[in-house]
């Protein structure tokens, strides 16, 4: 058993299909989804995590691209930029799961673990210098 | 005993011995005092944060025909023209024309005075647009162009407050979340927010304002600038413990320095959901050693700083004056204090890292020979008070 996040993007063609059901039902997948998006433009935007076997999780990423729907590292929905963080941590009482931390007491340095990011975007709107941006963000 | 004229002797041959204000703390519990002040000559000290009261007085020179400014904008951020013809003064907390502000609130202020500062610096192109009455030699009465930093006669920072002593902790004991220039503040006292570099900081290092004073030289966002009077709201008769290191706000500065020479990754404008726009601000400030007092002042470490927590849903608006009590800056930075009974977790408007950073930046500089510090001709008042406003309209 695996987890792996991604990031779908639905364009208008595709934004009617029920991915996730097939997910769950064809391909006996665990699933668990963080934010989800439609736009006026008819362009959907979907992160979840699917959980199972690595054979079935290939073969339901390879489902998911048959049916026109771009996959993505779910990475790719939330970026925290390096360059621009000043690293005060005004963040860090904003980020549930520390994704966003302190690397230590010595250097009050901070970083991101994408991995334990839930795309909350609760760090968005309390980074002062825009350094926290997201697909999802209004 | 040294003097200055002796360190900077050193400097120039590249002979100084010079720690930072991080460094030297483990090194005089190692030497001891008496040793680490004959060896040791300068210990840099540095900030980084939001500091509201920071501006800049710019000079566009004359166009063909001439204009006198009565108006003026920056990339639509109002510009202070009532003094000459083209000269205009930024203020870091404008915020750009037509902003919502908190119309809906919590607003998102993406724009103002501290980013067109930034952009300044950063070399980058910004535009101009300024209006006139019109005058016989003056004719001119609307200018719209655009400009960079390189074609400005003058681009001098003047921040009439910087690098405060100290800083309040903020908490809300509200149950709506507040929206300040601490950050958000979650309701119930979810968060803890300070503001301060503490053993890093310059005036923490010096409580007493025995080197730190007007004319002593400062790195100033990479520039070499200038303190040039007492800061804004400067109050130095204030609660103080160990070292006469302050408990709350106390001594502030006036600095000034040459924004062609600075880096655009040590001023910084800053978005406050809520709030408004403000700028941060990157200054080192090197402390001479000239006695073991002085270098004494100087191994004060978070442990041993305290701040006051403050309730900003009712005490600081209302300036009751009350506090919740103190935590040191080594309890702060663990990421979460014990308050009221419950742990809560803390987070920094100030970046201790970055101040890490200019601190061992201006340690290089001194080590190179190419900072030379300056003895102050003025000390900062010691037992000066601060004022309140007294509405006289009979309101309170």
């Amino acid at each position: 058993m695996k987890t792996q996040k991604l990031l779908l993007t639905f364009l208008k063609d595709s934004v009617d299909k029920p991915i996730v059901y097939h997910l769950v039902k064809d391909f006996d997948l665990i699933t668990n989804i963080y934010r989800a998006r439609i736009t006026a433009e008819e362009k959907g935007s979907l992160i979840l995590d699917i959980t199972g076997s690595e054979e079935n999780i290939d073969k339901g990423i390879a489902f998911i691209k048959e049916q026109g729907v771009t996959v993505d590292d779910a990475q790719k929905s939330f970026r925290w930029d390096e360059a621009v963080c000043t690293s005060c941590g005004n963040c860090l009482t904003h980020c549930p799961v520390n994704a966003l931390h302190i690397q230590d007491t010595a250097t009050m340095k901070v970083i991101f673990d994408s991995e334990l990011c839930i795309d909350c975007l609760g760090c968005i709107d309390n980074c002062p210098y825009g350094a926290c941006q997201s697909i999802f963000q209004e | 005993m040294k003097t200055y004229t002796e360190i900077n002797e050193k400097i120039a041959s590249k002979k100084a011995v010079v720690l930072t204000a991080a460094e030297i703390i483990d090194y005089v519990d190692k030497k001891g005092l008496e040793k680490a002040a004959k060896e040791v000559d300068v210990v840099t000290t540095a900030t980084f944060g939001p500091m509201c009261s920071s501006g800049c007085f710019i000079n566009f020179g004359h166009s063909t025909p001439k204009i006198r400014i009565t108006e003026a904008w920056i990339d639509d951020v109002l510009a202070y023209s009532g003094i000459a013809a083209v000269d205009l003064f930024m203020g870091a907390t404008q915020l750009r024309h037509n902003d919502p502000a908190n119309l809906d609130y919590p607003g998102e202020f993406r724009f103002g005075g501290g980013h067109v500062i930034e952009k300044l610096i950063a070399g980058k192109e910004l535009q101009l647009f300024a209006l006139s009455y019109g005058t016989d030699e003056y004719p001119r009465r609307e200018i719209r162009t655009t400009f960079t930093i390189h074609d400005l006669n003058q681009a001098i920072m003047v921040n009439p407050r910087n690098c405060y002593q100290n800083y309040n902790v903020a908490v809300n004991r509200s149950n709506r979340p507040l929206y300040t220039y601490m950050g958000m503040l979650k309701p119930n006292m979810g968060n803890v927010s300070y503001s301060s570099a503490g053993q890093l900081s310059p005036l923490l290092n010096d409580p007493l304002y025995k080197t730190i004073g007007i004319g002593t030289s400062v790195w100033l966002a990479g520039a070499r600038g200038h303190v040039y009077a007492e800061g804004t709201q400067h109050t130095s008769d204030v609660l103080r413990s160990i070292n006469g290191v302050p408990e709350e706000g106390a001594g502030t500065l006036a600095l000034t320095g040459d924004m062609k020479e600075m880096d655009a990754e040590f001023i910084r404008g800053v978005s406050l959901k809520g709030y408004g726009v403000s700028m941060a601000v990157g200054v080192g400030i090197p402390i001479p050693v000239l006695n073991e007092e002085i270098l004494k002042y100087t191994t004060i470490r978070d442990r041993d700083i305290k701040a006051q927590i403050i309730d900003y849903s009712y005490d600081y608006p209302n300036k009751t004056g009350k506090t919740l009590g103190s935590v040191t800056y080594e309890a702060l930075k663990s990421g979460k204090i014990s308050l009221m009974g419950k742990e809560r977790e803390t987070s920094s408007m100030s970046s201790y890292e970055k101040a890490l950073k200019i601190a061992n930046l201006l340690k290089g500089e001194i080590e190179d020979g190419t900072f030379l510090l300056t003895e102050p001709f003025k000390k900062l008042p010691v037992n000066q008070k601060m004022k309140s406003l007294f509405v006289k309209d009979g309101r309170s």
